[in-house]
């Protein structure tokens, strides 16, 4: 009896789509939406399976891309690492929106040494010290993900959202930091800085820990690349979109994978 | 009859032509802990919530380097509708926070900070945000201008009181 059930659970967690199972990075900020002139807000980052609550593994730091409204590039202030999260403040003194982002493009290898199926990665340069000599069944991908939010001081605008046109990247239709409930709210994916069509968006409201189901919801990019959802309620919701290609920047990685989170907020009526 | 001198004339005839509008804002009295004054926004919106007047903005004005400013957003439909593109604080319209009590407040057409309504349907805006506090938006629709007297009202649950408007041809 109990071999069937252990049998059958093994069985479920095969079947499963990848995304179930995986491992959710995000960031959260403390507000997005600031007004007065000495606006500072705080976030936290992690990766975990419950949105959000850091219960796995902080974000790294290192791969911190703040940029102001202005287009320049900002330091976070406090930067923090601890067990289950990172975190970080950000002065947020300039009218616009401020992007957050963690950008992480690294290589992925798996290959057997002795007999024995071994795992690395790590940065482009890093391959060839990376993998040991005598390894064979050598397969090497390429992996770029991009994890953002937006924090508004004043009126939405300015330089920070344009693309850098590397990876899958979101363009607001409607303003991040201008959400409502009810609302519909519409944005366009660029992959390489071109429309990223058919790709699955799929959205996830936060505090996942206060209810039975994921409740997810999904919708598919358009030959533009454009997407959109109508928030049913105010709240944090995490939204993830990921495809992969051959479109490798190393000769060694024959595949690619590009994935976007964004975390947004929408607020009540 | 003795012919009224030309300023004397235009005194009697000025409040004649000119709509107005007479409001009073009701600040309920709260058995909470923690008491503070709410943040209130006050304005007109067109049918495609544009805003077409702001009225009044009670904030926090006293506040050392304009810190009050830091909770507007928090009167958050205001805020996303038009204060996000102010600058505060707005002359004739920002003022301190009220207590609790009615508030009387009187408009007069063509002049600030209601100024010149075109004809047609608007909906008169009340937000209230308090801090450790609740929040609250109250609308009463109406058509400008009057053509007879006309008194609206309506009533908050939480953060505001009795909202009476009344409008004068």
């Amino acid at each position: 009896m109990k071999h069937v059930l252990v049998r059958a659970a093994l069985c479920a967690a095969l079947v499963l789509p990848a995304a179930a199972q995986a491992h959710k990075m995000w960031m959260v900020p403390s507000a997005t939406v600031v007004s007065g002139d000495d606006a500072w807000v705080t976030v936290d980052a992690a990766v975990s399976n419950d949105l959000y609550y850091p219960d796995h593994f902080p974000a790294q730091l290192d791969q911190l891309a703040i940029t102001a409204p202005d287009g320049s590039a900002v330091k976070a202030e406090n930067p923090w690492t601890g067990k289950y999260r990172s975190t970080f403040d950000l002065p947020v003194p300039q009218k616009g929106t401020y992007r957050i982002a963690l950008v992480n493009q690294g290589l992925f290898a798996s290959y057997e040494l002795e007999g024995k199926k071994q795992r690395w990665r790590g940065k482009a340069d890093e391959l060839k010290t990376g993998i040991p000599a005598g390894a064979s069944d050598v397969q090497v991908s390429e992996m770029a993900s991009r994890v953002e939010t937006f924090v508004t001081q004043g009126k939405p605008g300015g330089d920070a959202l344009k693309p850098t046109g590397k990876g899958l990247e979101l363009v607001p239709v409607t303003q991040p930091n201008d959400l409502v409930t009810g609302e519909k709210a519409t944005f366009r994916l660029l992959l390489d800085g071109k429309p990223a069509p058919n790709l699955k968006v799929v959205a996830i409201a936060g505090a996942t820990r206060y209810r039975d189901s994921q409740d997810e919801m999904d919708t598919t990019t358009d030959a533009d690349g454009t997407f959109a959802f109508t928030f049913p309620k105010a709240g944090m919701y995490w939204v993830n979109a990921s495809t992969e290609d051959g479109k490798t920047s190393v000769k060694e990685a024959k595949r690619r994978r590009v994935a976007y989170t964004a975390t947004l907020e929408v607020l009540p009526e | 009859m003795r012919r009224l001198p030309f300023f004397a004339l235009a005194l009697i005839s000025a409040p004649a032509f000119a709509a107005d509008m007479a409001l009073t804002v009701e600040i309920p009295t709260l058995k909470v802990a923690e008491y503070h004054r709410p943040y209130v926004a006050v304005w007109i919106e067109r049918d495609d919530h544009s805003v077409a007047a702001n009225l009044a903005v009670w904030y926090d004005v006293k506040k050392a380097d304009g810190e009050g400013t830091k909770w507007l957003k928090d009167m958050r439909q205001w805020w996303r509708r038009s204060g996000r593109e102010q600058t505060m604080p707005i002359d004739g319209v920002s003022g301190a926070t009220r207590p609790a009590g009615q508030h009387r407040l009187r408009f007069a057409d063509g002049k600030p900070p209601l100024g010149t309504l075109a004809p047609g349907h608007y909906e008169l805006v009340v937000e209230a945000a308090r801090e450790v506090g609740g929040h609250e938006t109250l609308r009463i629709p109406f058509d400008w201008p009057a053509k007879a007297p006309v008194h609206l009202g309506a009533k908050g649950e939480q953060e505001l009181g009795q909202i009476d408007l009344d409008l004068n041809p």
